[in-house]
């Protein structure tokens, strides 16, 4: 351990007192990236040390959910690894039809991408009607954002290029109404949608589920709570259920390895053995 | 500074490192090749490379340099622990961190100088994971990408190596790098494998 050892003491102690005032636990993410994002924090909040951070967001609940929104990471997009998408159309969806109704779960939500991509996904196939869409996120203004379903139309380009390589069925404009330089979208595709509060590292299974799509979350996770997350997602999903991770999460390396099998191996798509 | 390095010699007493990471952008390929190539089967040391490239997930640069390389060639996995001896490359689209324990993750924050993945974000935390037995080498590059990284090495008395802009491909980012501190050597790319090589018969 070469980082400074001030830095070192105090970033452990800044994240220890977040989980004693506001449970939020980043004890088991993965170091680096935490460290680089308290960094910037210091440089938002013009810190000098951890240790004046650490005062300001203990004695100020405004303060830590702005450093909350630093913390997590809301990089996401819309049918993001478009390839992703069109796999869980051929491979998962002729298995979720036989199902008389669905429950999925989209862990980590952030503002909503995954959501408005599985519902539109699921909707063209015909089986949004008889699904129920659990988003969840530990970030409130995330899922606040997530139940807009407002996206800047910066980014529609590239989405209606991820949509169309996916395997899409309609014209992407059909999903928005464009109001200035942002996308509304169809607010009937969140009418089976319940956006939850949950946490991978400390809440539990909530509901028995069919398919789980967590992507880009666990990457940010220490081994032990990756275990945990897959360990929830073991017990929520159904006897043969199904888990679609990021492209480059696995859960072969996993304690929860053997408890799946692969069905898609490049696109992360698992099966409850 | 040093600008050349002749071999083993008096004069040039190397310390002992126990990875080296490795940074470049526009006409990296053929520099990552030519330097690489100086390195003998069974090589010892973990070395660990960003190279800027298009998005596209699926690189196809490991396999590149697996077919002409000696040794084990692959890209980063999320929690891999590094294996002495194999040489790693950041997937396109994610940043490549080394932990404190030495293992390695992936993250998609934002991206550095346009860069996803970003060199500085390896070499800082590289430099914490390994201190001062680091060694750090940015070559060409169009970009900015690296500088602050590889200062960040030597401020954790690690060693560095710059190519030497009037040499490469694109100078901005040697530039970017030389403007911020004075490395330990500045080369071109025909003297930075033997170094290398030279780097790893010390340590192992």
């Amino acid at each position: 351990m070469h980082l400074d050892r001030n830095a070192e003491i105090e970033l452990r102690l800044l994240i220890e007192a977040i989980y004693l005032k506001y449970s939020y636990d980043f004890r088991d993410y993965s170091g680096a990236s935490v460290k680089r994002r308290v960094a910037h924090a210091l440089r938002q909040f013009d810190c000098s040390t951890i240790s004046a951070l650490q005062e300001r967001v203990l004695h100020d609940p405004a303060a830590f959910m702005q450093l909350l929104q630093i913390l997590t990471i809301p990089v996401s997009e819309m049918f993001r690894d478009p390839s992703h998408f069109l796999a869980i159309r051929q491979e998962v969806v002729p298995l979720l039809r036989t199902y008389p109704s669905i429950k999925v779960w989209i862990a980590g939500c952030s503002t909503g991408e995954e959501v408005y991509s599985m519902a539109i996904l699921l909707r063209e196939e015909g089986l949004l009607e008889r699904t129920i869409i659990y988003a969840t996120d530990i970030n409130p203004s995330s899922l606040e954002k997530a139940k807009q379903g407002i996206f800047s139309m910066e980014n529609l380009r590239a989405y209606t290029e991820n949509y169309r390589k996916s395997g899409g069925l309609r014209d992407f404009t059909d999903y928005y109404t464009s109001a200035y330089d942002y996308a509304i979208f169809d607010k009937t595709l969140r009418e089976n949608v319940t956006f939850a509060d949950h946490s991978l590292a400390t809440d539990s299974v909530f509901s028995e589920t069919q398919l789980i799509s967590c992507r880009n979350v666990l990457i940010y996770f220490n081994k032990k709570l990756q275990d945990r997350a897959f360990g929830l997602f073991h017990d929520s999903l159904c006897h043969r259920g199904f888990l679609a991770l990021g492209s480059k999460e696995t859960l072969e390396f996993s304690a929860y390895g053997t408890a799946f099998e692969t069905l898609v191996k490049p696109e992360r798509i698992y099966r409850k053995s | 500074m040093k600008t050349t390095f002749a071999g083993a010699s008096a004069d040039d007493v190397l310390p002992v490192v126990d990875a080296i990471v490795v940074g470049a952008s526009a006409g990296g390929v053929e520099a990552l090749l030519k330097i690489f190539s100086c390195l003998r089967p069974g090589f010892g040391l973990p070395i660990l490379v960003v190279l800027h490239l298009p998005d596209d997930r699926r690189s196809q640069l490991a396999h590149v340099f697996q077919s002409r390389l000696p040794f084990p060639v692959k890209e980063a996995d999320d929690k891999e622990s590094i294996v002495p001896g194999t040489l790693y490359f950041a997937p396109s689209g994610y940043h490549l961190s080394v932990e404190t324990d030495r293992t390695l993750s992936l993250s998609q924050e934002d991206r550095v100088f346009y860069s996803r993945p970003s060199i500085d974000i390896l070499f800082d935390s590289a430099s914490d994971a390994y201190g001062e037995r680091l060694a750090g080498v940015l070559l060409t590059g169009a970009n900015n990408d690296g500088a602050q990284g590889l200062l960040q090495i030597k401020h954790y008395k690690g060693f560095t190596v710059i190519q030497d802009p009037r040499q490469a491909q694109a100078s901005t980012m040697p530039e970017a790098a030389l403007a911020l501190h004075s490395p330990d050597y500045l080369l071109s790319l025909n003297e930075i494998g033997p170094l290398l090589a030279e780097l790893e018969r010390i340590a192992c």
